[in-house]
């Protein structure tokens, strides 16, 4: 177990070296000049020269990946030419919102999935599982951005039960988190419902029943738990598509994540920052699909990580 | 944000043109006000902030030599209590007002103001403003990183004086720029590169705190030098607020400012609303709108082709797609800039007369061509409908909508973009003289390559008037240079290296508990609102 471990996570360095590579060629390639942004309007070309060779634009692109690589092993991500700030510190400020947000709309999209799902699989080609269903689609099919903005206008402006965005209690977290996660809730309950149908049509559940046990209990105690196994590998997954709507749905709500912190860059590309943010994501990434590898076993023990 | 944002930072300038609201006759004092904004705070550093949302927070917490009056483009003393020039146009001498203190609780000194110009033009600050004060003698030593900048001298504790290499009569603008502003050696020595995070001046707030990403909050200076301001106690500034939330926030009494102005979809809805009618103020800006043509590309180097583009423009159409928030223009110069010329005609929309121009100009089959444009709304179904109209006289012309850096980025190489349309990325005045509004955008000097004259419009002749219109520092001589103005930015026009389309209008939407004039919701400077003079209604 420990060495494949330590193997996943030699393997997640070079993934995160190859990622870092990429972005930085493809930052480098787009043809915006950063120099330009940071000079303004009414520099002069001395200036704008000047500020090139302070940050080093003026090297050759391996050079500047090199400094850029060398300075990543001490833990130097750079600091921000337009906030003018460290990168690390801009990120260390906004990741712990993310992560609350990111934590509450996984619990909330499991939650609602796997309900739904096993609620619609139980009552299969009933109204019920019509109408979860129907929800479920919508779910996968809205962009979270509209999703967001109709929440918004529904539960804070209209109903008034939440505040129109924000960041700080329990109640703004409430509607970001559900806009986040009901996507992930459409997409799991049809996994749900999907896995649910199969288990329940094999012969243990045919025997658990059998046996003479309760309806509730054979669902909850036997087909379940087996129904689970395909969605716990998803989660890790998840962690990724999470990433990219983080974005639109911490603009949306105001939440002070990182997501904001790569959009608003992204409009004035600002390296430093796009590339840390970058390499956190891709980090959570790695890391949750490793996440899922190793729990994988402790719920199916007919898998054995090698 | 809105259109209004562009990279390389700006200062709006605005004259209040509305008079939807009446404001109680005593200001009263304390409260505080929540204003919202889509993006973080760059940075306070006033060498370094030069976008429109930090430009007034800045001068709420900075002060310079000169200001302007609250809700006009009227120079006024600020940290100067007088100032004189010499005969010969060269040489400023500024006497500061006594016992100004810093939020430090130190006293501002003319060292200060010596300290604070070469740190501005010292290339280790990085300063996107550092350009503005070539005119000080010195300039090329301090800005190349070689001294200072001479030609600023102490002269006791409450003097300095400034000598110029060659007159400029736009210096006193350039000192009450925000790039002017005092700041104390000290704190700036103490806080290095962080200075932006922790700023200290000498101004109406000071900064009590700031969480990144979400807050900052601007306290009273209980000492500052203006007796009776500020008005309010404090200001939060609540960012990472999209503005359609930040407006329903607004009506739902949660927010006094949306700092952001109103979002495109939602300003009929608003502005129509009996509501609103006095939440909203309208001002103009010293703002053009305009499609550069590329005079080094062919065809637009031919002067005929490019006042048929000119004559095939529906203005009218396309100020009606952004809802009426503009007016058609015709030249350079928005009508609110000294140097307007409001008898200048320029060329009417005539498709008809467009199309046989082009046909004396040997492009009676139309030609093909690109034109480039920001990709945020509107600025693409602008572009949309300038493409019907140059289709209407046979132009083929293929939109490239790009990020707005990328615009900026093939605006400044001569041979890459034959038309921009400015929209989201156009010049809106540092200060309100006609020449901020020529040397970057249409003189020699901005058509380098990375340089902002996308038209590459350069003219040796107009280059010479210019320089000698600046040269006028005689207060004496300014109705004279004001004319020398209009005729430079009328002569260009007749050359048609742009085709200006519109002067954006300002529209502020604040809470019912604010008050003031309306000037300072709309304010040339101060955007979205004049921190410092704004009050609550009732001190609520």
């Amino acid at each position: 177990m420990a060495t494949y471990i330590l193997r996943r996570l030699m393997e997640a360095v070079f993934i995160l070296i190859g990622i870092t590579m990429i972005t930085y060629a493809l930052l480098y390639l787009i043809p915006a000049d950063p120099v330009r942004q940071i000079a303004g309007r009414s520099a002069t070309p001395e200036t704008v020269e000047n500020i090139r060779q302070q940050l080093g634009l003026d090297l050759p692109f391996y050079e500047q990946y090199w400094r850029y690589v060398s300075a990543l092993f001490q833990g130097d991500l750079g600091r921000s030419y337009l906030q003018k700030t460290e990168v690390s510190e801009l990120i260390a400020s906004r990741l712990p919102a993310s992560l609350l947000l990111m934590v509450a709309a996984i619990s909330l999209e499991l939650l609602m999935g796997l309900v739904m799902g096993t609620i619609s699989a139980v009552r299969r080609n009933s109204a019920v599982d019509n109408s979860l269903m129907v929800i479920s689609f919508v779910g996968v099919s809205a962009p979270q951005f509209v999703v967001g903005i109709i929440f918004l206008y529904i539960f804070a402006v209209k109903l008034n039960w939440f505040p129109i965005g924000g960041y700080g209690t329990f109640h703004h977290l409430v509607l970001p988190a559900l806009t986040l996660g009901f996507m992930g809730a459409g997409w799991y309950s049809r996994m749900m419902r999907s896995s649910m149908l199969n288990v329940l049509g094999q012969d243990f559940v045919r025997t658990a029943r059998a046996k003479g046990l309760g309806k509730a209990r054979v669902i909850v105690r036997h087909a379940v738990p087996n129904a689970l196994l395909p969605i716990i590998a998803m989660i890790g997954i998840d962690i990724g598509i999470f990433m990219s709507g983080i974005v639109v749905v911490e603009s949306v709500f105001g939440w002070p994540g990182i997501g904001q912190l790569a959009w608003q860059a992204i409009q004035r590309v600002d390296i430093p920052i796009i590339m840390g943010v970058t390499l956190v994501a891709a980090c959570s990434i790695v890391l949750g699909n490793l996440l899922a590898d190793i729990i994988a076993p402790f719920v199916d023990p007919r898998i054995k990580l090698k | 944000m809105d259109n209004k944002k562009i990279l390389g930072g700006l200062a709006a300038a605005a004259m209040a043109v509305s008079v939807a609201t009446s404001s109680s006759a005593e200001p009263t004092n304390g409260g505080s006000m929540i204003v919202t904004y889509k993006d973080d705070v760059s940075t306070l550093d006033p060498a370094i902030g030069y976008d429109w949302q930090n430009w007034s927070m800045i001068k709420s917490l900075f002060d310079s030599l000169l200001d302007y009056k609250p809700g006009t483009t009227v120079l006024t003393n600020d940290l100067a209590e007088s100032y004189s020039i010499s005969e010969d146009g060269l040489t400023y001498t500024f006497v500061l007002r006594e016992g100004v203190k810093f939020h430090n609780g130190r006293v501002m000194t003319a060292a200060d103001v010596k300290y604070s110009l070469d740190r501005v033009t010292n290339p280790k600050t990085q300063s996107p403003g550092a350009g503005f004060f070539a005119s000080v003698k010195g300039f090329d030593e301090a800005s190349g990183g070689s001294g200072e900048l001479s030609g600023v001298t102490v002269v006791d504790d409450r003097t300095v004086a400034i000598e110029l290499s060659r007159p400029d009569a736009t210096f006193l603008h350039v000192m009450a720029i925000n790039f002017s502003s005092v700041v104390p050696q000290e704190a700036v020595e103490q806080w290095g590169e962080d200075f932006g995070k922790h700023p200290v001046g000498t101004g109406a707030f000071s900064l009590a705190e700031w969480s990144l990403g979400q807050r900052l909050v601007f306290a009273k200076n209980p000492d500052y030098y203006q007796a009776g301001l500020p008005h309010l106690d404090e200001i939060v500034f609540e960012v990472g607020q999209e503005p359609v939330v930040a407006l329903l926030r607004l009506q739902n009494g949660e927010v006094d400012v949306a700092g952001d102005g109103i979002p495109p979809a939602k300003f009929l809805e608003v502005k129509n609303d009996p509501e609103y009618a006095n939440a909203i103020v309208e001002g103009s800006q010293l703002h053009t709108g305009y499609i550069s043509l590329n005079v080094k590309m062919k065809p637009f180097d031919n002067l005929a082709v490019r006042k048929a583009v000119n004559m095939a423009i529906n203005k009218d159409r396309i100020v009606r797609m952004i809802n009426g928030r503009a007016v058609p223009a015709n030249q350079p110069l928005p009508p609110l800039m000294p140097g307007y010329d409001p008898d200048y005609k320029g060329f009417a929309f005539d498709p008809e007369a467009a199309k046989k121009m082009l046909a004396e100009a040997g492009y009676g089959e139309g030609f093909e061509t690109e034109l480039y444009v920001a990709n945020t709304d509107p600025q693409p179904r602008i572009a949309q409908a300038i493409q019907q109209d140059l289709a209407a006289i046979g132009i083929k012309a293929e939109i490239k909508s790009l990020a707005q850096a990328n615009v900026i980025a093939a605006g400044g190489e001569e041979d890459q973009a034959p038309m921009i349309w400015s929209g989201g990325m156009a010049w809106i005045a540092d200060f309100p003289d006609p020449s901020n509004f020529y040397g970057p955008i249409l003189g020699c000097g901005g058509a380098v390559p990375g340089g902002w004259n996308w038209s590459w419009y350069c003219n040796e002749e107009i280059d010479a008037r210019a320089v000698k219109a600046d040269a006028m520092t005689n207060p004496a001589d300014a109705a004279e240079r004001e004319a020398m103005w209009r005729k430079i930015f009328t002569d260009i026009q007749d050359e048609a290296p742009w085709v200006p389309i519109f002067n954006e209008q300002r529209f502020t939407i604040r809470s019912d508990r604010l008050d003031g004039p309306d000037g300072i919701f709309v304010d040339p400077v101060h955007i979205p609102v004049h921190y410092d003079t704004v009050y609550l209604k009732g001190g609520q």
